[in-house]
């Protein structure tokens, strides 16, 4: 930052960055589109030529279902993430301001464990030896021979688990911004309770929940690793399928196309909040909820 | 006016499904049953027979050798482009920071493949560098994101009066901005590299033979492995990861103690 400012020094600190993540992001990401209208050759590499016969391999019945199931599974564990993160959001804003810090912290401290870590805790839960699974039989709510894993709702479950904090650290940051005597006011005028919640709490907020919106569906849209632990092939996402063509099959165009489709899922609501929102919401919570310092935004 | 009590009710629901599978899964590290169903006694057999898993212990040096490399040069090239983002704000800083943010949101899966493709097109061996490429990839946005913060607190005043007291802008910025910045500096470094130890996605996608890391172990572990291994070997990083954020959180109270 010096004071004057020369075009020479701009370059010098813009150009390893900048040339890196063109070379290794951009270049990369657009080389998807390219590939997938490639041949494979017989090494499991990347053919001569061009050809839409992989582009057009997508209509294979099994992929629409594949993609509706990424769709309403990532809507599904959105809803529930960003449902169950404003009553949390809103205790934590009402808390005493020397609570405040603790209670986000707490919710910041499962995200210092390892990733595949706390998938594994929840797999061990549903084990059918697992402690969930032999309450669940002793109340006698399942049956015995009922498996709690590899089915839809263990990788709901797992990403609503993995996912829920994005959630409440964006709507904790508006909600700790909200004017309660809003609250209050509407209260006085007659209105209910639930109405004052639904036409000035949730209207107060709903920036905060829209980055909570993107910041559950766009990962929960690429999720791998989670169906493919939690989830028999009832519960395949786009993200196993491309890892099959990759590892499996070796067919790197087919996994490309499959990316493409992802790519453009991922950037449609990226889009158009772009283009409704103010920028950088997303990854300044993406960072803090990463970095463990929740308090920063106190 | 009388407050609802069903907030709280699902806020400490939220907090104990939270805690939940952590909690039984570092107790269970220490049972001596198999499954982990009943406590079956206290036992550290777990943690013992983790000694003699070679392969955990070849798998932890890579993704150590990694981590360090990956922090280095991210945190350099994204301490440089927060100066340049902070700096300027030209068109340039504009094209600039969206190919900063924009990793920041795309799913790892798709980080992996892209990176896969541009590796196989260009003959590049897969192996350790490799890994080393993508992770700088990805670490680099983080760096930027925390170092830019920082210098959004930075009082320019401070730059202004050491060109005043003689210094040309190469001595300001190392004689002032950069040792004032060290603290932020450090935050973006140690994210990058609790970051690069945890990954895993991306790490599989690109990596080859003999160049497994920790984390493409433990999955290998947990698709094939001996459940209460995992447990004793999760334990053990969650210690790691917590006295190391703790430590981090400390030196960032002191630093803000300080001002």
């Amino acid at each position: 930052m010096p004071t004057r400012r020369s075009r020479a020094g701009e370059l010098l600190l813009t150009a390893p960055s900048l040339v890196w993540l063109i070379v290794l992001f951009a270049v990369p990401t657009l080389m998807v589109f390219a590939v997938a209208l490639k041949p494979v050759d017989s090494y499991g590499g990347i053919g001569q030529g061009w050809t839409l016969q992989t582009v057009l391999n997508l209509r294979d019945p099994n992929y629409p279902a594949i993609v509706w199931r990424t769709l309403w599974m990532s809507a599904v564990a959105t809803v529930v993430c960003v449902g169950l993160s404003v009553p949390t959001a809103y205790v934590m804003a009402r808390a005493a301001p020397s609570r405040r810090q603790l209670l986000v912290l707490l919710v910041v401290v499962p995200f210092w464990t390892s990733f595949l870590v706390r998938i594994f805790a929840w797999k061990a839960l549903l084990h059918p030896e697992g402690l969930i699974k032999r309450l669940l039989v002793l109340i006698g709510l399942v049956e015995p021979s009922v498996s709690l894993l590899y089915r839809p709702e263990a990788v709901l479950m797992v990403m609503v688990y993995t996912y829920l904090p994005f959630a409440i650290l964006p709507v904790y940051a508006a909600a700790e911004r909200f004017d309660w005597c809003l609250l209050e006011a509407a209260m006085d005028l007659g209105a209910s309770r639930i109405r004052s919640f639904t036409s000035v709490f949730l209207p107060g907020i709903s920036r905060g929940l829209a980055t909570a919106v993107m910041m559950v569906f766009i990962p929960c849209l690429g999720s791998y690793v989670i169906p493919d632990v939690m989830g028999g092939t009832s519960a395949e996402m786009i993200g196993n399928k491309i890892a099959q063509r990759t590892f499996v099959d070796r067919n790197l165009p087919h996994a490309s196309a499959l990316s493409a489709l992802l790519t453009l899922a991922v950037f449609l609501p990226l889009v158009v909040r772009w283009v409704t929102l103010w920028r950088g919401g997303a990854s300044e919570t993406m960072v803090r909820a990463r970095e463990g310092a929740g308090e920063e935004m106190l | 006016m009388k407050r609802s009590v069903l907030p709280y009710v699902i806020a400490a629901a939220v907090l104990v499904f939270l805690y939940l599978p952590i909690v039984i899964l570092v107790a269970n590290s220490f049972n001596a049953s198999r499954f982990g169903g009943s406590w079956e006694g206290f036992s550290l057999r777990w943690y013992l027979r983790l000694r003699e898993q070679r392969e955990i212990w070849y798998a932890l040096r890579n993704t150590l050798v990694v981590a360090f490399a990956a922090t280095i040069i991210s945190t350099v090239l994204g301490t440089t482009a927060a100066l340049a983002l902070h700096g300027w704000g030209t068109r340039l800083q504009r094209v600039h920071y969206a190919l900063i943010y924009t990793p920041l949101v795309v799913p790892d899966v798709l980080i992996g493949i892209s990176l896969l493709l541009l590796f196989v097109a260009l003959g590049v061996r897969l192996g350790l560098g490799t890994i080393l490429l993508a992770h700088v990839s990805f670490c680099i946005s983080y760096v930027t994101m925390v170092v830019l913060s920082r210098l959004q607190d930075f009082d320019a005043s401070l730059l202004e009066a050491a060109r005043d007291l003689g210094a040309n802008s190469w001595q300001a910025m190392r004689l002032v901005l950069l040792p004032l910045l060290m603290p932020g500096i450090a935050a973006g470094g140690l994210l990058a590299f609790t970051l690069s130890i945890d990954d895993f996605v991306i790490s599989f996608f690109v990596s080859g033979p003999g160049s497994t890391t920790l984390p493409i172990r433990i999955y290998s572990m947990i698709k094939h492995g001996s459940p209460p291994l995992i447990n004793a070997l999760s334990t053990l990083l969650i210690v790691v990861t917590f006295s190391a954020v703790w430590v981090a959180q400390m030196l960032s109270k002191e630093r803000r103690s300080e001002r």
